[in-house]
């Protein structure tokens, strides 16, 4: 069984969560992105910034997980170089329910998966090491990003394959994208550390993964591991591990997290945060649909639930549906861009470059629903928009023209599909279609010509 | 005027110009190298005379200096100030200058005050002689062979000497009143939340307050009235509110004398200056009555439960990695290197962040931290039960006269018993101040009361009664 353990950096923010740093550090150089409260000099303290409150919050509520009724802060105390207070504030639930989110469950396709917490705490800084001239190692610390704003969610181990879990981060990715809470593209702003347990045996968490699909990798790869170890007869140890990004390999880890004793206690510095109703009612009220909803909203289209899943669940996508759809056409755009466009566009970064735009679909959509171009051709130029943008009312013009009679051909032919069989066992009977085909074009077409095309599209 | 002229008064000649504020900050310098045996200061301001002058030439243009104009005033070392280090008598920060001022500095000298220098304290304010400070010990002015109390021992001891009009300390469990009471000046530990600690060194950040010190009451209330109110840096002073001006007298006011702070076994020279100004409370038409406190018994282990906790999460951060001393990381690993620039702390701040390393652990947490925090939480109910009843608790601020400079060294659990009259207001978060109120064989012994949260004003108000019919 594998769960995850998540930490979603709230890169929407304009600032850090106890100070006023900002919270996007990327780019910049070396701890100048710091204050006296983010390096933790003497005599400072943590000032709670109120909108990462509510952007966890909603994260939270969008797992199904509701925020406590009052919020608490609580140190986690243990020293490490990147910590610049040798603690960490974070949340704790030591005096009942005060984590931005409590259990929750998420239904992934088929699966329901359990949501142990959610919690708000600060990112600690980055450390780089430097091997010198002479082989001795030099440790680095840049704290741009200590005290930026983390949202860490935990799963019960709830998911089965690593593909799962994939999905989940994709699904996670996703939801935080469409509250403005996180840009889940930018480098490790979401990472994810990863327990895995086989048979029943003690469970092993892996760090270091570095991107999703790393994740995965690093998932099979322990699981293999685990499996071949039971095979081997030998059981399982509960232990930290490390994805070795360049060896593909998960390495046991030199520091005994076990080992280690937080020494949780209340952080006095940030006062209770009450979480009343009018509150959670109010960040409710901002927060985007969720993609659950989205989905259970899609379905109502006619739209299969694969489908309508797919297509909730990419917040590119589901603008584009959104802003082009009407209840006709709704069917055929989630078609066209959960097979087309996610066809031909088949990764989140490839989508969020391509050129294909709301105004595209509805055009097309209205194209092949009138009939001046068929499904196939909104195939093509769809793939050609996406990539290289351009002209889409000369593409529709030019394939209306030059397959005019090829599309009408194939549509007669849908649409009668008896007149169509009884053409294939009987071939006189092929006028039939002919005529359709005629009627349709209102007999601007070449007999010679119809009667190639659907003989060819019988042969199909 | 001379150097124990009240601190409203000095603002009060400084800004009608019958005094300059060059002339009072001359004399207060003067005033400071002659104690300079006392070991009061740890730093002076080198800027003091210019800062005055611009007090004087505000004066003459007609604007408006401050309500504190021209006002000498000491700040506790371990509140962060810009222009001199900050050092909370520690090895560990030695020539360490804050980038920023605290709140309470800021508020200071924007009211007119001159900051003279910073006091010498216990090694980040734990203790209560001034003896644990890597600078030596403070004297006290009343009889240099006396320890000043502490941990704001430089603070009381700047004010009784008149080389400070007020000084800023903090008090953790009764670190301004403790010295307040043992140099015979009055001291305020206002209510949780109504200070910045913005600034302030955090020693146990969940019950301690910066508070005033000085040689009268309404120059406490002058103190109060420009350091407290909310600070958008301190998420703790939300609910901070405007301190009155004034107590509505002590007629038909009802006072509770705690019986566990005044026991049979009261040092007998504390106990008839504590008398004495309980029948002038009752002469002002108060309404005296004994009244129990029973987890005051059990306030001292809880005390020292919390704060070692808090101490050794807030004493984490010096590891010498960003700011510190020179130790060369040459060939060290991590956590060694942490360890070994550590060894610089003093034996009472080692002490309690061992401590702190232990009671909140794993497994014994149930025995020690959670233990201490449930008497916390009762001692609060208690307390708040008999402010239903009573306007004010009355006690001696420490069960002991001053003591001689090295007596208690080699007793540190019996040093942490004098704190059992003053760890109450903070474990409650309530406002309390020390009176001095008498001297036994020519020391000063104080007595302290203590109100609801919030009313630090007609706290002050009996205050200044009370020093009212003191002889």
């Amino acid at each position: 069984m594998i769960g995850l353990e998540i930490h979603c950096q709230l890169t929407g923010l304009n600032s850090k969560l106890f100070c006023p740093c900002r919270a996007d550090y990327r780019g910049m150089e070396p701890n100048t992105n710091v204050c006296p409260v983010c390096m933790g000099l003497p005599g400072t303290l943590p000032l709670l910034n109120a909108a990462a409150v509510r952007s966890a919050a909603a994260i939270a509520m969008s797992l199904n997980c509701a925020p406590g009724e009052r919020l608490a802060f609580f140190r986690k105390n243990y020293f490490y170089p990147d910590l610049p207070k040798n603690f960490q504030i974070t949340q704790y639930d030591a005096y009942g329910h005060t984590s931005v989110g409590g259990r929750g469950v998420v239904r992934l396709d088929d699966r329901d998966i359990r949501i142990t917490r959610v919690q708000l705490e600060e990112d600690p800084g980055r450390l780089s090491y430097e091997g010198g001239a002479d082989g001795r190692a030099t440790t680095l610390v840049d704290y741009n990003r200590a005290g930026v704003a983390l949202v860490e969610v935990v799963t019960e181990p709830d998911f089965e394959d690593p593909r799962q879990a994939r999905d989940f981060m994709n699904m996670l990715a996703d939801t935080v994208e469409s509250l403005g809470a996180a840009d889940p593209h930018l480098d490790g702003a979401m990472r994810a550390d990863g327990n895995v347990s086989v048979r029943g045996g003690d469970k092993v968490e892996i760090k270091n993964i570095n991107s999703f699909h790393d994740l995965e990798k690093a998932l099979h790869f322990e699981i293999t591991r685990q499996n071949s170890l039971c095979d081997a007869g030998r059981t399982i140890v509960q232990e930290t591990r490390h994805w070795d990004e360049r060896r593909r390999i998960t390495i046991p880890s030199r520091t005994k997290e076990a080992e280690l004793d937080y020494r949780y206690f209340l952080e006095g510095d940030i006062p209770w945060v009450a979480m009343d109703d009018d509150t959670v009612r109010q960040i409710r009220e901002a927060m985007p649909e969720s993609v659950m909803s989205r989905r259970d909203r899609y379905i109502q289209y006619g739209i299969a639930p694969q489908v309508a899943a797919v297509l909730a669940a990419d917040a590119l996508c589901c603008r584009l549906f959104e802003e082009s759809h009407t209840d006709r056409t709704a069917k055929l755009i989630a078609n066209l861009i959960t097979t087309d466009f996610m066809g031909v566009m088949d990764t989140r970064e490839k989508r969020a470059h391509s050129r294909l735009q709301a105004g595209h679909l509805s055009a097309l959509a209205g194209a092949i629903d009138g009939g001046s171009i068929t499904r196939s051709q909104a195939r093509t130029i769809l793939a050609r928009l996406s990539r290289d943008g351009g002209d889409m009312g000369a593409m529709i013009r030019e394939a209306g023209t030059s397959g005019d009679l090829a599309g009408v051909v194939e549509r007669v032919i849908q649409e009668e599909p008896e007149a169509a069989e009884r053409a294939r066992t009987n071939p006189p009977t092929i006028n039939h279609l002919v005529g359709m085909v005629m009627r349709k074009t209102r007999g601007s077409a070449d007999p010679q010509e119809t009667l190639r095309l659907i003989r060819k599209a019988l042969e199909e | 005027m001379d150097l124990d002229t009240p601190a409203h008064e000095i603002a009060g000649m400084v800004s009608a110009g019958m005094v300059s504020a060059e002339e009072v900050i001359e004399r207060t310098l003067e005033r400071m190298r002659q104690t300079e045996h006392l070991n009061i200061f740890i730093s002076t301001n080198p800027c003091a005379i210019s800062e005055a002058r611009r007090i004087d030439d505000m004066v003459r243009t007609g604007s408006d200096p401050g309500r504190l104009a021209g006002v000498p005033v000491s700040i506790k070392d371990n509140i962060c100030t810009r222009t001199m280090p900050t050092t909370c008598a520690s090895r560990m920060l030695e020539g360490y200058v804050s980038p920023y001022e605290a709140t309470v500095v800021e508020r200071l000298r924007r009211e007119g005050a001159i900051i003279v220098g910073k006091t010498n304290l216990d090694e980040f304010a734990m203790g209560l002689t001034t003896e644990f400070s890597v600078y030596g010990p403070t004297l006290n002015p009343r009889n240099p062979r006396y320890v000043p109390g502490g941990s704001s021992g430089g603070s009381a001891a700047s004010v009784a000497a008149g080389a400070a009009a007020i000084s800023m300390g903090s008090d953790t469990g009764g670190s301004v009143r403790n010295p307040a009471s043992f140099c015979g000046v009055a001291g305020f530990k206002p209510t949780y939340g109504m200070v910045s600690r913005y600034g302030l060194v955090s020693y146990a950040n969940s019950i301690e307050q910066v508070g005033p010190l000085a040689r009268t009451i309404p120059d406490l209330a002058l103190a109060m009235r420009v350091i407290a109110g909310p600070d958008p840096r301190d998420g703790t002073t939300a609910g901070a509110r405007p301190v009155s001006d004034t107590g509505d007298g002590m007629d038909g006011k009802r006072i509770g004398i705690v019986e566990q702070m005044a026991p049979d076994s009261l040092h007998r020279g504390v106990r008839a200056v504590f008398e004495r100004a309980v029948s002038g409370l009752e002469s002002l038409g108060a309404i005296c009555e004994a009244v129990s406190l029973e987890m005051v018994d059990y306030s001292v282990a809880a005390y020292y439960t919390i704060t070692s906790t808090e101490a050794g999460s807030n004493l984490a951060r010096y590891d010498n990695i960003r700011y510190g001393y020179g130790l060369d990381r040459e060939g060290y690993e991590f956590h060694r290197y942490v360890t070994a620039s550590r060894d610089r702390f003093g034996p009472e701040v080692k002490r309690r962040i061992i401590a702190g390393g232990f009671v909140p652990s794993a497994g014994y947490t149930g025995r020690y931290f959670l233990k201490a925090l449930k008497v916390k939480s009762r001692l609060a109910r208690e307390v708040n039960r008999l402010f239903g009843t009573y306007d004010y608790l009355v006690s001696p601020t420490v069960p002991v006269p001053p003591f001689r400079l090295g007596e208690m060294l080699d007793d540190p659990v019996g040093l942490f018993q004098l704190d059992i009259n003053t760890v109450t207001a903070n474990l409650t978060g309530k406002p309390a101040v020390s009176v001095p109120c008498g001297t036994h064989d020519g020391l000063p012994v104080g007595v302290q009361l203590m109100a609801d949260s919030f009313r630090d004003g007609p706290l002050l108000g009996a205050a200044r009664a009370l020093e009212g019919i003191v002889p």
